[in-house]
């Protein structure tokens, strides 16, 4: 273990090679370039690869290509890059290969403000992409916690064979803060399970135990095809409705299924308090404070930090909208997430503190309105 | 040429994938065949190759044969392969496109892959037409020539596809049609055998919208079309400039030794690994700083 002093774009490349990514292509774009950089420097160290792509859907294409051949592979960006990265990011899901796209939020829409931090990405992270797919998004609210969630992204990925996303903001991007960073030998790192079955035998997107099949990369000798089109458990084309049926069912189940294992969250104190603070990002570290002031005012305030976006942790707020009289709701944009809160706990509980001009939600705001009756 | 003609057979895959999806008569088939034989005669192990393809109906040939198969996104097959390249460089990666697909959606990824030469062997299809959305032009569409979307003829100029390639830096490029199939199964053996970005330009036609909307006749008509406009770069280079307008020029157009992508990334690593006895240790990364 060593003390360090660093940026979350840092402490996102640090637990990158610490989970064993091996490919990265990125294209420049603030404020995730860092990221691009240090691993620039830092992967040939170990043998791996970085290119940098001549635009954000390449990027992303490349990682595909890589993970396909068996690298962990990541790309970084921000909203302009992530809204072009969104055609492969339902590939991916659709071929259900691993990779981890860090989008490092900055304020929208369009170019919008590049060094402005905003929370604007979170409903398209989930729903970015054309059609029905599952996916899975994080969120670090430290510099520590960036490092730990990229690990898990990554874990995720390989595990349940999904495209993973991690949101950072520009906040988290960019601000300094210490952090232990972990021998890399004790971070838990999972592999994709692959196969051994004779090759005849592999069905890339066969039925399996835990709907997630083998996956074995190109050139392993295993040949097999792979589609952005529906596909049959061999991976050719199909239109056939008891083919796809299958196909869609068990890729939202190996999410749905495994919730218990995905949904990470915070709590503090939820139990007995009729006001809940429900918070993530560079948000939560006010939230945190907000709430902290509120109790030395002898507010019944309780916390909660989504670490996992997506999928939505219905459970917890159901729970929190169960005890609590009221939920609130900070975001550095016009309201995404609380539109999840609302649909859960019901719109009357659910406030909402927004701000979409690049600057950061203090936590006054947020202790004035738990003060607001 | 003693070499017997491959049996096709073994390399395509059986179950559940014919007929295929291309219209009776097209010229895909034949670049499909030509694909064979060159990979026959150069007896590659089919795990030692990869296919990669983005989308239309030259996208869909990977599924039908039997090696590493990647049909991809529309334009970004270069991309997908650029990484597949870099993760397995024992591959041989071989991209096979359409004139829409690759020069239209995916012209700057077609651009940079050549430019930055990496070893890739990139096949162009260009039937001069969106075929399998119905007939749309393209960027190869001929000047004047009627498409779905060009009613009242085409006023874009094409975009010369082989002379784009060699402009970004491409090591190998070579042209051929699809009525001289053996000649074309040649240029795709040399391509494969070339370390660097080598491209294929193969002059196909697209006889149920192209030829139908332009009244060129049946597949048969076009293919001899293809014949009567086509001519060697040797017989082109004899023609004033005025009769070689229009003109398919046949042949390697060129041929260079340059430093090839994948190869320059493993000097990168032996430089940022230093000398072989510091070499560093994951868990050594972090301490080095």
């Amino acid at each position: 273990m060593v003390l360090k002093f660093m940026q979350g774009n840092e402490a996102v490349s640090w637990g990158a090679l610490a989970a064993g990514c091996r490919f990265y292509a990125g294209y420049p774009i603030t404020p995730s370039t860092e990221i691009a950089e240090m691993l620039s420097r830092e992967l040939p160290k170990l043998g791996g690869k970085f290119i940098q792509m001549e635009d954000e859907i390449a990027s992303l294409a490349a990682c595909i290509g890589a993970s396909v051949g068996g690298l962990k592979a990541m790309t970084a960006t921000s909203g302009p890059g992530f809204s072009l990265m969104q055609e492969h990011i339902g590939y991916a899901a659709m071929t259900e290969i691993p990779c981890v796209i860090v989008d490092v939020q900055r304020l929208g829409p369009s170019t919008g403000q590049p060094t402005s931090a905003s929370q604007g990405d979170v409903m398209q992270a989930r729903w970015g992409s054309h059609g029905d797919y599952p996916i899975i998004a994080l969120s670090p609210s430290s510099v520590a916690q960036a490092f730990e969630l990229v690990v898990t992204a990554f874990n995720f990925s390989e595990k349940y064979r999904t495209p993973v996303i991690l949101l950072l903001d520009e906040v988290i991007g960019h601000m300094r803060e210490k952090i232990e960073l972990p021998d890399p030998d004790s971070v838990t790192r999972l592999e994709r399970m692959g196969t051994n079955v004779p090759p005849e035998w592999y069905k890339p997107y066969g039925d399996a135990i835990s709907d997630v099949p083998a996956m074995a990369s190109f050139g392993s000798g295993y040949r097999y095809h792979i589609t952005g089109l529906l596909h049959d458990p061999m991976g050719y084309p199909t239109q056939r409705l008891d083919e796809i049926d299958p196909w869609i069912e068990r890729v939202q189940r190996k999410i749905t299924r495994n919730l218990a294992d995905i949904l990470l969250w915070e709590e503090d104190d939820i139990e007995s308090v009729n006001t809940v603070v429900l918070a993530y990002g560079a948000t939560a570290r006010s939230a945190r404070h907000a709430v902290k002031l509120a109790r030395q005012r002898r507010h019944k305030v309780g916390l909660v930090t989504l670490l996992t976006l997506w999928p939505f942790a219905e459970e917890v707020v159901a729970r929190v909208g169960h005890t609590a009289r009221r939920i609130i709701v900070p975001e550095m944009n016009l309201g995404q997430l609380a539109l999840e809160v609302e649909r859960v706990a019901g719109r009357q509980k659910v406030q909402r503190v927004n701000r979409a001009d690049g600057e950061m939600i203090t936590p006054q705001v947020i202790l004035d309105a738990i003060e607001e009756r | 040429m003693s070499h017997e003609q491959p049996s096709a057979y073994a390399y395509l895959r059986h179950t559940k994938k014919f007929p295929n999806v291309w219209c009776s008569g097209c010229g895909i088939g034949i670049v499909m065949g030509a694909l064979i034989r060159a990979i026959d005669r150069l007896e590659l192990s089919k795990d030692d190759v990869a296919l990669v393809s983005g989308i239309g109906c030259t996208g869909r040939m990977p599924v039908y044969l039997d090696f590493n198969t990647m049909h991809t996104t529309h334009g970004r097959a270069l991309a997908f392969a650029t990484g597949l390249k870099l993760a397995q460089p024992g591959l041989k990666v071989i991209v096979i496109m359409g004139d829409g697909d690759a020069l239209a959606i995916g012209g700057n990824h077609f651009i940079h892959a050549a430019r930055r030469n990496i070893d890739l062997t990139a096949i162009v299809v260009n039937n001069s037409i969106y075929g399998m959305t119905g007939g749309q032009s393209s960027p190869t569409t001929p000047l004047d020539s009627r498409a779905t979307t060009a009613p009242y003829g085409n006023i874009e100029q094409p975009v010369p596809i082989c002379e784009l390639g060699m402009a970004a830096g491409a090591s190998f490029v070579a042209r051929s049609t699809v009525y001289h199939a053996v000649e074309l199964d040649r240029f795709i053996e040399q391509a494969i055998l070339k370390v660097g970005f080598s491209l294929v330009e193969v002059a196909s036609y697209c006889h149920t919208t192209f030829g139908r909307i332009n009244k060129l006749g049946s597949a048969v008509d076009m293919l001899r079309q293809l014949k009567d406009t086509s001519l060697t770069q040797a017989a082109a280079e004899k023609l004033p400039p005025e009769q070689r307008a229009g003109k398919i020029v046949r042949g390697v157009l060129c041929d260079l030794d340059k430093p090839e992508y994948s190869a320059l990334y493993d000097e990168i690593i032996r430089r940022a690994q230093g000398p072989a006895t510091e070499k560093v240790q994951p868990g050594e990364v972090f301490r080095a700083r």
